[in-house]
């Protein structure tokens, strides 16, 4: 069994303070995101969790420096975010795998700064962690939706980043992948010891993974509340603990969870 | 493929020439037409080209033309493509132009060609090259145009240098795109070498096409220059579709594969 992860009191690894983010279209400003403030704890698994197009994503883009806010700061280590940089990865869903190169060439793609035996020994560790032995060759078409987005995942992992952000990195599997993806998702954070910034628009799937869910309200998106998930890992998806936190999200966003 | 299918592959088009062949046969007797020769007629035409030894240099001699101008379209276009796409405010500087000059047939550049270089080899060239300059140079441009905004993002994500994303992410994202262009360019530029050839030059097949119409109305030549004009073109158009197999870029022509 995976021993139980305390909610960590440690330290601030990413400060958002006062983020607005208006986009200018002809006719009017479209404004995105509202008043955003969030501190994520290093080694904290938290999810974003908000309807589709509320602005969740282009948070996260803020956060990893691709998007200049329209105002307001996102600070790592204390440090100000002015552009990507390969300390924060940030995961795409499988379409940002480099469908000209293999496995082993899109796990490789951030080392090129390794000598080659270091990178070979890499890239071997990432293609075991995410269960693609075999496939090292292989390039992406001819790989299933769930194994590319293995290779997105190992990619980012493999040049060791302190942060992770994915954005509905499962969002166009099937319902098992998914679920699968989901558990190894979380082996692999708990082995590495990641702070993961997660965008989602599935309530479940936030419970499952998350230390705290914040529950973003629709646009402009603000923060309606932040939910901690006091559960230890793995999580017993009919616990009764789990139902009540789910259910609670879904009456917060105002769903009968109901069909 | 399954053999029963490979054999089909080789016999149907076979069986498809040969009717071809009867019909074209059967139609020179009918018409009993002294000017239109048989394919027996061609044949021989294609025996006495080969004893002159004309056939090797007369297709040598187009294929180096070919070479040169289209290697030339490649080493110019490719780069100022690239650049064009990468650059989108050079692209919309330099758009209409290209949209003007391209639509112009490459065979009304001949006289301006023949102005500037005069009769000769350097004006066929040149026109091989205009002619396969715009299909490579508009490629390249909206392959590079096209790379979604994901992967330059990831490329930067992991701390590429502009130059680096260059070629390690938009080029190879750009790649079947420009593949697609340069396989235009080599079929544009075997026909308008045939052309060039009728007109700047004296040797090469479309040299020979016309120079065995107008020495001697040798049709059953002129006629062997075209099914060796069609053969090669065929051949040229082969190997190229050959360079989008590779695994590399094959990721871009789906539809294509077999």
């Amino acid at each position: 069994m995976i021993p139980v992860r305390e909610p960590l009191p440690g330290r601030t690894k990413i400060e958002i303070r006062g983020i607005h983010m208006a986009f200018r279209t002809e006719e009017s400003d479209v404004r995105v995101l509202e008043d955003i403030a969030l501190d994520v704890r290093e080694g904290e698994f938290v999810c974003i969790l908000g309807p589709s197009g509320c602005g969740k994503s282009t948070l996260l883009n803020i956060v990893a420096g691709f998007l200049p806010p329209t105002s307001g700061s996102v600070r790592i280590d204390g440090e100000e975010v002015r552009g990507p940089d390969p300390r924060r990865i940030f995961v795409f869903q499988e379409r940002g795998v480099f469908p000209w190169l293999t496995v082993e060439g899109n796990i490789g793609f951030g080392l090129g700064k390794l000598p080659r035996g270091e990178r070979e020994r890499r890239i071997a560790h990432y293609v075991r962690l995410v269960g693609l032995e075999g496939f090292e060759k292989a390039y992406p078409h001819e790989l299933s939706g769930g194994m590319k987005q293995r290779v997105e995942v190992a990619r980012a992992f493999a040049v060791n980043p302190d942060v992770l952000l994915l954005d509905e990195p499962f969002g166009a599997l099937d319902s098992i992948t998914r679920l699968v993806m989901r558990g190894e998702l979380l082996r692999i954070w708990q082995a590495e010891q990641k702070t993961i910034l997660f965008v989602t628009h599935d309530i479940e799937e936030s419970v499952q993974l998350a230390d705290r869910v914040v529950v973003m309200t629709a646009r402009p998106a603000r923060i309606r509340r932040i939910v901690t998930i006091d559960l230890p890992h793995p999580r017993d998806l009919s616990s009764r603990r789990y139902l009540e936190l789910r259910d609670g999200i879904f009456e917060e966003i105002g769903l009968a969870h109901k069909i | 493929m399954t053999p029963r299918r490979r054999l089909e592959a080789i016999l149907l088009p076979a069986a498809a020439a040969a009717v071809l062949i009867a019909l074209w046969h059967a139609a020179v007797r009918w018409t009993g037409t002294s000017v239109f020769p048989s394919p027996g007629a061609v044949a021989g035409g294609f025996a006495e080209l080969a004893r002159k030894g004309l056939l090797l240099r007369y297709s040598r001699d187009s294929l180096l033309r070919v070479a040169a101008g289209y290697g030339a379209a490649l080493v110019v276009g490719i780069p100022a493509g690239v650049f064009l796409g990468w650059r989108p405010l050079a692209a919309r500087a330099a758009n209409p132009v290209i949209q003007l000059l391209r639509p112009i047939s490459p065979l009304a550049w001949i006289p301006v060609a023949i102005v500037l270089l005069g009769v000769s080899n350097m004006a066929a060239v040149f026109l091989i090259f205009l002619a396969s300059l715009f299909p490579i140079l508009v490629s390249a441009m909206n392959g590079v145009r096209g790379v979604p905004a994901m992967y330059r993002d990831a490329g930067r994500n992991f701390g590429l240098s502009q130059q680096a994303l260059l070629s390690r992410v938009v080029f190879p994202a750009a790649l079947p795109e420009i593949l697609t262009g340069l396989r235009l360019a080599l079929g544009i530029a075997w026909i308008v070498v045939v052309a060039a050839e009728m007109i700047a030059v004296d040797s090469g097949l479309g040299y020979l096409v016309i120079d065995s119409r107008n020495a001697g109305k040798r049709y059953d030549l002129v006629v062997a220059a075209m099914l060796l004009i069609g053969a090669i073109g065929l051949v040229l158009n082969l190997l190229v579709q050959r360079v989008s197999r590779l695994r590399a870029v094959r990721w871009g022509f789906r539809e294509e594969t077999p």
